[in-house]
């Protein structure tokens, strides 16, 4: 007969078979039974300072390992705690598992002290969730949770322990296969459509890569480059995307999207089809549906069917592994170039003349305060390409995804799809005890480093060596480019008062990390690199930059991308030809 | 717009009816019914849900469906090929006078009686929808003192396999 262990030690040791070697969390009452076995755990605990650092934790170290990331967190507030990272994690596709405490069963639904219907409450934020009432389903649990995780389109999934089935006794049998009769998800493409697929790049005159970050799940940078290479075609890296394909390639036309390039907006503006590989057709990439690549016949390859028609149809589906998709497509399209190979010579013509004509750049201020997009250019040359970026959410996130230079898939973290202020210290932290080999750079803003930055604390605690640049522009500076452009520049609570308070320098200090403070355009790379050489605590540099820089190029919300803007009342002037 | 009839196999797990409702609130599709009970595999419970959506929006309310876990499977059914059922209970008003008319009307429509009072009979009848909207349409003159209605039912005709090729 097996050994006979309480739910909690069964649960533990799940999570050890799932292949579990770290997560973060802390302890509360219905959970409790659980915090007694992971005391004896191999598994690694990183008591955080709030859930919802657990929970982007769990995120960041997901994205830069591609393993399933964990988090932890007792019933009712700790949960409710877990919702926004998990519902940040499921917009963007980050396989997460959260494993939550719940009140004893015969006390659910009863109001119970710390209660909180966290399975309801998840529902649409996460792939799926469970709610285990019974010390048996433990193991399954656990095993589907992982199995969900991280297989089809990665997502977020919930496990919910009531406190009598982790303490009730039990016997442990790790199951040998999840068996989820209606979940399999398919990873080859059909064929049919494949060849379909190739038959359209082919006759292409004007191809672009529609490139998002389902490549990056998928780990296709390798295949990508042979596939873009062989064909020629111009390649635009999505917001998620950034580091899937090199930028230093000089067949990348850089992001698209609202604040994309010009070359990369106007190549998928002016496209006679695009090669869709992982991306969404969300708004922020296509502004106004209806006017988007309106001349463009559609290959849209992802693993999800769902995605396949959601915003634009799709003239060729490639439902499958976005790798084995570009393995597929390879092997035709040498067949079919071998007949005749495109001319997309007049294309390249086009998108290297939008190139040319309106490369990123940026201003000076005129008073000679620091600029923004001039810090983390600096941040990003001087960490290089190996290092990891990690950003929060408004206009620093748009210039560290635009003025660092991406060369590897996995170097660039940010909150995408649900746009979660205060992303980046936890997410730096997951990430830095993913790889901890890596420099770690948090690029956040002083309005989102303010929403999270307690988890610092446990940086320090934790040897978690972190660099955070706060891009302190005392406001919230994105919310205050929409009041300058749109609402006639009244900044109603858009001021955050920063400069001083808090005291980004004596905080840092507080929290057991080292405080540097940067005001002008001389001490930036003497500032970083003082930075780069700490590695035993974490680094917080205060950067005090100019308040009204803008991010340019920009697309307003809901225009078409023909409507792009390249700095304030200042379109592109088109060649009539272009036109 | 138009009128589709799906049906779908999903696992007899607590929670599944939320899901699905959840799913379709959040995307905003537009449930005119929902009938949900169990099959002859006690593990599995099949809803006959009928929207209204436009063109291609049926292919993502299908694959989004799809996408929960406890979905097993989700086929439209063709109106023509399938059987599809409501079951109606109305309570009316009758009179000496109006209750034998009343009493030609159920047997018309090959509708029952299933309770007598003073000034009222309960009618149970059960048909696709026209012969429900036909029946209500006839009674309404007299009163309609109550009426239930079950969402539709459906299965597909002749013997293409349902559940027992799961």
């Amino acid at each position: 007969m097996s050994e006979q262990i309480t739910g909690a030690q069964s649960l533990v040791k799940a999570l050890e078979h799932a292949g579990v070697d770290v997560m973060f969390g802390i302890p509360g009452g219905a959970i409790l039974p659980a915090y007694d076995p992971i005391f004896d755990s191999t598994i690694r605990h990183i008591l955080v300072r709030h859930e919802q650092g657990a929970g982007h934790a769990a995120t960041g170290y997901a994205q830069v390992t591609g393993r399933v990331g964990v988090c932890i967190a007792t019933s009712g507030p700790g949960a409710t705690n877990l919702v926004t990272a998990l519902a940040d994690a499921q917009m963007d596709s980050v396989p997460i598992v959260a494993i939550t405490g719940q009140v004893s069963s015969s006390a659910i639904g009863t109001d119970a002290f710390q209660e909180a219907d966290i399975r309801g409450i998840t529902m649409p934020v996460t792939k799926h969730n469970f709610l285990i009432t019974n010390p048996d389903d433990i193991p399954n649990a656990v095993a589907a949770a992982f199995h969900i995780a991280s297989t089809g389109r990665p997502g977020a999934v919930l496990v919910d322990i009531s406190k009598d089935a982790l303490q009730k006794m039990t016997t442990f049998h790790w199951p040998s296969e999840v068996i989820l009769p209606g979940y399999s998800p398919i990873l080859n493409p059909a064929n049919s459509e494949v060849v379909a697929a190739v038959n359209l790049i082919a006759e292409a005159k004007q191809p672009v890569f529609y490139v998002g970050g389902g490549l990056i799940k998928s780990d296709a940078s390798k295949e990508l480059l042979k596939l873009a290479e062989f064909t020629g075609a111009p390649v635009v890296t999505t917001l998620m995307a950034r580091g899937a394909f090199p930028d230093s390639h000089k067949q990348h036309l850089g992001m698209p999207g609202m604040h994309g390039t010009v070359a990369a907006v106007t190549a998928l503006q002016k496209a006679d089809l695009l090669i869709t590989l992982g991306a969404r057709f969300d708004d922020r990439v296509t502004g106004q549906v209806s006017s988007f690549a309106p001349n463009a016949k559609i290959i849209h390859a992802d693993i999800d069917p769902a995605e396949i028609g959601k915003v634009r149809q799709a003239d060729v589906a490639l439902i499958g592994d976005l790798k084995n998709t570009i393995n597929a497509l390879q092997i035709e399209v040498e067949k079919a170039f071998k007949k005749a190979k495109p001319d997309i010579a007049d294309w390249w013509k086009q998108c290297n003349g939008w190139l040319n004509k309106f490369p990123l750049g940026y201003d000076q201020p005129s008073d000679g305060s620091l600029s923004p997009q001039y810090v983390i250019e600096r941040i990003g040359k001087i960490a290089g390409p190996e290092a990891i970026y990690v950003a929060g959410v408004g206009q620093h996130q748009m210039w560290a995804s635009q003025f660092v230079s991406y060369e590897n898939p996995r170097t660039w973290l940010n909150s995408g799809g649900l746009g979660t202020m205060g992303y980046a210290v936890p997410a730096a932290m997951g990430a830095k005890v993913g790889l901890p080999g890596a420099t770690v750079w948090a690029i956040d803003g002083d309005g989102c480093f303010q929403m999270t930055n307690q988890e610092l604390v446990t940086c320090a605690l934790n040897n978690i060596p972190i660099k955070v640049a706060i891009i302190n522009n005392e406001s919230l500076g994105m919310v205050r480019q929409w009041q300058t452009l749109f609402y006639n520049s009244r900044f109603s609570n858009t001021d955050l008062h920063s400069h001083r308070v808090p005291d980004f320098k004596m905080l840092a200090e507080a929290m057991g990390c080292v405080g540097l403070r940067c005001e002008t355009k001389e001490d930036v790379d003497r500032v970083i690199q003082e930075a780069m050489a700490i590695n035993d605590r974490p680094v917080v540099i205060d950067f005090n930059v100019h308040r009204d820089a803008m991010v340019w190029p920009m697309v307003a919300a809901g225009a078409s991308n023909d409507d792009i803007v390249v700095a304030k009342s200042m379109a592109p002037i088109w060649d009539s030809q272009e036109l | 717009m138009a009128t589709h009839t799906l049906s779908v196999l999903v696992e007899n797990s607590p929670g599944v009816l939320a899901r699905i409702a959840a799913l379709f609130s959040r995307r905003g599709y537009n449930i005119e019914s929902l009938a949900v009970g169990p099959t002859e595999d006690s593990n599995i419970s099949r809803m006959t849900i009928v929207i209204t959506v436009e063109g291609h929006a049926l292919q993502q309310v299908i694959a989004q469906t799809n996408k929960l876990i406890n979905v097993l499977s989700i086929t439209e059914l063709d109106p023509i090929a399938s059987v599809q059922r409501e079951l109606l209970l109305v309570k009316v008003n009758t009179s000496p006078e109006t209750r034998s008319q009343v009493l030609e009307t159920v047997q018309l429509f090959r509708a029952k009686v299933v309770d007598v009072a003073q000034d009222a009979v309960t009618i149970e009848a059960t048909g696709n929808s026209e012969k429900i909207h036909a029946l209500l349409r006839v009674l309404e003159p007299y009163g309609i003192k109550e009426l239930v209605q079950s969402g539709l039912v459906a299965m597909e005709r002749g013997l293409k396999p349902g559940t027992s090729s799961l």
